[in-house]
């Protein structure tokens, strides 16, 4: 079950603006979701170890090397607002 | 040799062809680019205007300069990679991906980009931003999702063969639903990098095809390890082109959750034939039991939307993509945002940012990655005892558009069948096995971790004894042939 | 009346280490010094979409070299989470960090208990529109991405310092120590060296932990030092005052000694943390710890002692060790000469030449090379010259450089000494003062002075005053 202000302080966290109708919906859609999920907890897991990575690969590292910059023409080709050779957002604090 | 007569060749056929020196590359790759370019099932967005400028190069290449369509997450540089999101609605990456660069090298052309759920996110293809694709086997009904747009394409002949991605399923429900073959490799055998993310520790890239030596073909160059993946690891040996015409000495597992009642009677009739097939190539049929498999669903819709919410964070508007403008930063974020991404798209990442949060990690996504470990255990201790579990692809045939878009668990459940394999990383294969009210029903074949090999043979075997008919779908498009 | 509380300081450093690799952490863009914006950038720093990063080997090296120093476990795996939050300077919407299974856990140095050592992204560089750089007011930024990506090592500190100056004095330490080990340029005016410092107070005596505020990203040691102070002082009032701490973020304003909020108006940081799916574990193997271990040098703490042991005063050792160039000349003047004293020559290198050398250079960059400095404290003990003499002839080395005997003589400022030169000296200074001549023949020592003086004034401070005091005995057959 997930409420109304669960569901605000989630999208908050996440960044995304959410329509009344949309916090309403969602509260039902996931609460949903989110009681199916929750038939794992039929499951004893104590002791289980947890599983971050199907295959066995041990540290991929990668050697000091350079390697080719893109152009800053290219970097900065699609983006939504270019100013001063970077990209310009909203100030944080405005 | 007619235009139809082009569309009819497998890829096979057609280099053999090639080499035969009765078909030219050009001439196949314009009869390809014409038919796509009439596409009237909303399966491709991007369509080459033209062949590549080293057309004639690829042509001493293993495939032959052989037009490839590609899912539309795949990154192409310069070519719109939009991942089936209006957030991303004419992105042109700088880059192209790892496994689209392979396969360019191994003497594909690309021909078109086909649509998808966004971000890889459904089982129906209908969560794109660009519409639905629909399935040439019936137009009222959708092709399977996510990679939707790549089965149509290869099943409608717009394309001979395809490249798809699959995190729970989204290769193999697809091929079932469109009565193709796709393969979903073991995680790791082919690079990620360049291919848009959905659930990182889940994406593999995965062909399509019209059968299973076509798919074992294109498969054969796209596996090896990637050092800008750090997560490849290749495969072991080289891929075999399947010859096997028995499955003698070969035992085949039933999950007995197939027994479920989930299941359309007419999908389970179709199985049941296949399995007698089976036996009639020599198989031992054996009953095993994946205790955890049924929470695979649930675990995986843990681990995909949490891993989901954080790669797609990047979309904020800052470097590409579209932005809503807001005179502060939060708004412009949280604006972007809601306009760019689609309802599922949203759902998911509201799950995910949920089962992450403080106080709830443990119960959730801790708890998902213990069921991951379990029912890998469960698959290990399988293939001790037998060579390949077979099971349907998807529980159901295609079902009408929008009689599942409402209904988020009912979706997810689609994917029951596809989506512990896919948390175990083990491979596993979709390949048509008969009719099921005039629409295809698909038989999924599973192996241990790289037993690529093992399942592309049996599958071989099958598929000759099968006989599947594609033909009605081939000729479904208003497409010039 | 009532005695006030006595309130001490607990407090705890986070240092965040640009690591001097050639290449950024998670991919190959080379690091940016000061390059045109958005010159050093990659799909991978960009986080364009479907981009992965791959760790960088030598950064993993650093961190281990660094944990080594700081006398660390380092653990057989270590491996990578997401620190999700936005942030315009933040490409993924997460930084690649880590969190429960840092590379290096538990050490010590100076006397700090030290938590951690992990690896970690920087983030861009984002300028705010206006030129006061400060954020608010300014209704745009600029991202520059050339700095994300860069490999910082994340130092934690236990809640061990007692006082602004006990951090400075560790943070001197400790910069000294990763300039030693080579990992990093250690330059806080660059950024290379970032602190931030975890601050709370408690009655003395109290074993309990107060409510701690986080002062920001102080760019020197003495804007911390003032920072903590302003920052402890603060908290002192309110607790006087009968208010609470509240827990905030603070930034210290060295112009205006103010310290202001940071708190953004978003609800409290929840950072999701989870392991990074696009990396697989850091498997830290022998070869690899046998490799840190041995590009390890001396460390300054270790070299500081055996300084000490060599009969420097302490502040001299520390010095020494903690300069490292500084050490390396003492050790080569050691090395040239031959029986050289060596408490007397780390106090003609820090009293004498450094002394006539700018702060903070390089005296082995000076015209007075670590042989040229030994070969005068040898002059020196060979009474060759007399204290007075060396240190107009190092007037000349520094100014001209040249060979210490060789300016000893062309500047004739050998001491006079021997009989022979010195006695007829003596003989008319003695000539020259009857009356005092006379007094000392009675006895009366005092006037000595005088006749020593003479003879200085005649011998331009070059002869050696206790030989004069001989010779006048014996003139006046004392
Ligand atoms: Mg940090
Ligand atoms: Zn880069």
């Amino acid at each position: 079950m997930i409420d109304r202000e669960q569901v605000l302080h989630v999208a908050r966290l996440a960044r995304l603006e959410l329509s009344d109708e949309e916090v309403g919906r969602a509260s039902g859609e996931l609460s949903k979701i989110l009681d199916h999920i929750e038939t794992i907890g039929e499951l004893d897991l104590a002791g289980v170890t947890p599983t971050a990575h199907v295959v066995e690969v041990d540290s991929a590292l990668r050697d000091d090397v350079p390697h080719e910059s893109l152009p800053r023409d290219v970097a900065l080709a699609q983006a939504p607002d270019v100013a001063d050779d970077g990209f310009r957002v909203p100030s944080p604090q405005a | 040799m007619s235009a139809g007569g082009l569309t009819d060749l497998t890829a096979t056929q057609a280099i053999a062809a090639i080499d035969a020196g009765e078909l030219d590359p050009a001439e196949l790759f314009e009869h390809y680019r014409a038919r796509s370019a009439a596409d009237d099932l909303g399966a491709l967005g991007w369509v080459a205007e033209r062949p590549p400028e080293d057309l004639a190069a690829l042509r001493d290449r293993p495939l032959r300069g052989l037009p490839l369509a590609v899912k539309d997450l795949f990154c192409t540089e310069g070519v719109p990679s939009q991942a089936g999101s209006k957030l991303l609605e004419g992105y042109r990456p700088p880059y192209t991906a790892t496994v689209v660069e392979q396969l360019a090298a191994a003497g594909s052309a690309l021909l078109s980009k086909t649509h998808q759920d966004e971000f890889a996110m459904g089982s129906s293809t209908e969560n794109c931003a660009f519409g639905p694709t629909l399935n040439p086997w019936d137009r009222t009904r959708v092709p399977g999702g996510s990679s939707g747009g790549s089965a149509a394409a290869v099943a409608a002949g717009l394309a001979p063969w395809a490249l798809g991605t699959d995190t729970g399923g989204s290769i193999r429900q697809p091929a079932a639903l469109c009565g193709i073959v796709g393969l979903k490799p073991t995680y790791g055998s082919v690079s990620r990098y360049g291919m848009i993310a959905f659930a990182s520790s889940l994406d593999q890239a995965g062909p399509f095809a019209r059968n299973v030596t076509d798919c074992a073909l294109l498969w054969s160059h796209m596996h090896g390890r990637d050092p800008r993946d750090a997560t490849s690891v290749g495969q072991p040996t080289p891929t075999v082109m399947p010859t096997a015409r028995s499955l003698e000495g070969i035992t085949l597992g039933v999950p007995a959750d197939v027994d479920g009642d989930g299941i359309e009677p007419g999908v389970r009739a179709a199985f049941d034939a296949a399995l007698e097939t089976a036996k009639g190539l020599g198989a031992r049929i054996e009953r095993i039991e994946l205790p955890h498999a049924r929470y695979g669903i649930a675990a995986y819709y843990v681990l995909a939307p949490a891993e989901a919410s954080s790669n797609l964070s990047r979309f904020d508007g800052v470097r590409y993509g579209a932005r809503v403008d807001a005179p502060d930063l939060v708004g412009m974020y949280t604006k972007t945002r809601h306009d760019g991404f689609g309802p599922e798209v949203k759902r998911r990442i509201l799950i995910g940012t949920y089962a992450l949060s403080s106080g709830y990690y443990d119960a959730y996504y801790a708890s998902a990655q213990k069921v991951r470990t379990l029912i890998a255990h469960d698959m290990k201790a399988a293939f001790d005892s037998v060579d390949l579990i077979v099971s349907p692809t998807s529980p159901g045939v295609a079902f009408p558009l929008g009689s599942k878009i409402d209904d988020p668990l009912s979706m997810y459940l689609e994917d029951a069948f596809t989506v512990p394999y896919s948390l175990a990383g083990v491979p596993a294969i979709s390949i048509p096995c008969g009719l099921s009210e005039g629409l295809p029903v698909g038989l999924q074949l599973a192996g241990p971790a790289f037993s690529e090999n093992r399942i592309l043979d049996a599958a071989f075997a099958l598929e000759g004894a099968f006989g599947f008919d594609s033909s009605a779908a081939l000729s479904a498009t208003g497409g010039a042939s | 009346m009532t005695t006030a509380t006595d309130y001490e300081p607990v407090i705890g450093l986070e240092i965040h280490v640009q690591l001097k690799t050639a290449t950024k952490m998670f991919c190959g863009c080379a690091l940016g010094f000061g390059e045109p914006p958005n010159t050093r950038t990659c799909p991978v720093c960009l986080g364009l979409p479907g981009a992965l990063p791959v760790a960088n080997a030598q950064a993993v090296h650093f961190g281990l070299m660094i944990g080594m120093a700081l006398g660390c476990e380092l653990d057989s795996r270590s491996i990578f989470h997401r620190k999700n939050y936005f942030y315009p300077d933040l490409p993924k919407g997460y930084q690649i960090s880590q969190f429960d299974e840092p590379l290096c856990s538990g050490g010590e140095l100076g006397g700090v208990r030290i938590t951690r050592v992990h690896l970690e992204e920087d983030a861009a560089k984002t300028i705010h529109a206006g030129t006061s750089g400060r954020i608010d007011g300014s209704s745009h930024s600029v991202v520059d991405f050339n700095r994300g990506g860069t490999p910082l090592a994340e130092i934690v500190t236990e809640p061990d310092v007692r006082s602004a100056e006990q951090a400075g004095e560790f943070l001197r330490l400790l910069r000294a120590t990763l300039r030693a080990i080579g990992v990093s340029d250690v330059d806080m005016s660059q950024g290379s060296l970032r602190c931030d410092a975890n601050i709370s107070i408690r009655p003395v005596g109290a074993t309990g932990l107060g409510t701690k505020t986080e002062l920001k990203n102080m760019n020197s040691f003495r804007f911390i030092e003032q920072g903590i102070r302003a920052e402890v002082s603060r908290q002192e009032g309110l607790l006087r005052a009968g208010q609470v701490v509240e827990q905030e973020t603070l930034h210290f304003d060295p112009r205006t000694e103010k310290l202001t909020s940071m708190r953004s108006k978003e609800e409290a940081h929840d950072y999701r943390y989870f392991p990074e799916p696009d990396l697989t574990p850091v498997t830290i193997t022998q070869a690899m710890l046998d490799r840190a271990k041995a590009a390890l040098p001396e460390l300054p703490a270790a070299r500081a002692e055996r300084f000490e042991g060599l009969g420097l005063h302490p502040d001299t050792a520390k010095l020494f060790a903690w300069r490292g160039e500084l050490g390396d000349y003492f050790e080569a003047a050691l090395e040239a000469g031959s029986g050289l004293d060596a408490p007397l020559v780390a106090n003609w290198l820090s009293n004498e030449l450094l002394q006539r050398l700018d702060a903070d250079a390089d005296p082995a960059a000076s015209n007075v090379p670590p042989g040229s400095l030994a070969a005068l404290v040898g002059l020196l003990l060979s009474k060759a010259v007399t204290a007075a003499g060396a240190k107009q002839v190092l007037d000349r080395l520094v100014e001209q450089g040249g060979d210490p005997a060789a300016v000893v003589e062309s500047e004739g400022l050998g001491a006079v000494g021997g009989e022979d030169t010195l006695a007829p000296i003596v003989e008319s200074a003695l000539a020259a003062n009857p009356d005092i001549a006379e007094r000392l023949r009675t006895g009366d020592m005092k006037p000595m002075g005088v006749i020593i003086g003479h003879v200085m004034k005649e011998t331009k401070g070059r002869a050696d005053g206790q030989e004069v005091t001989r010779l006048v005995r014996s003139s006046l057959g004392l």
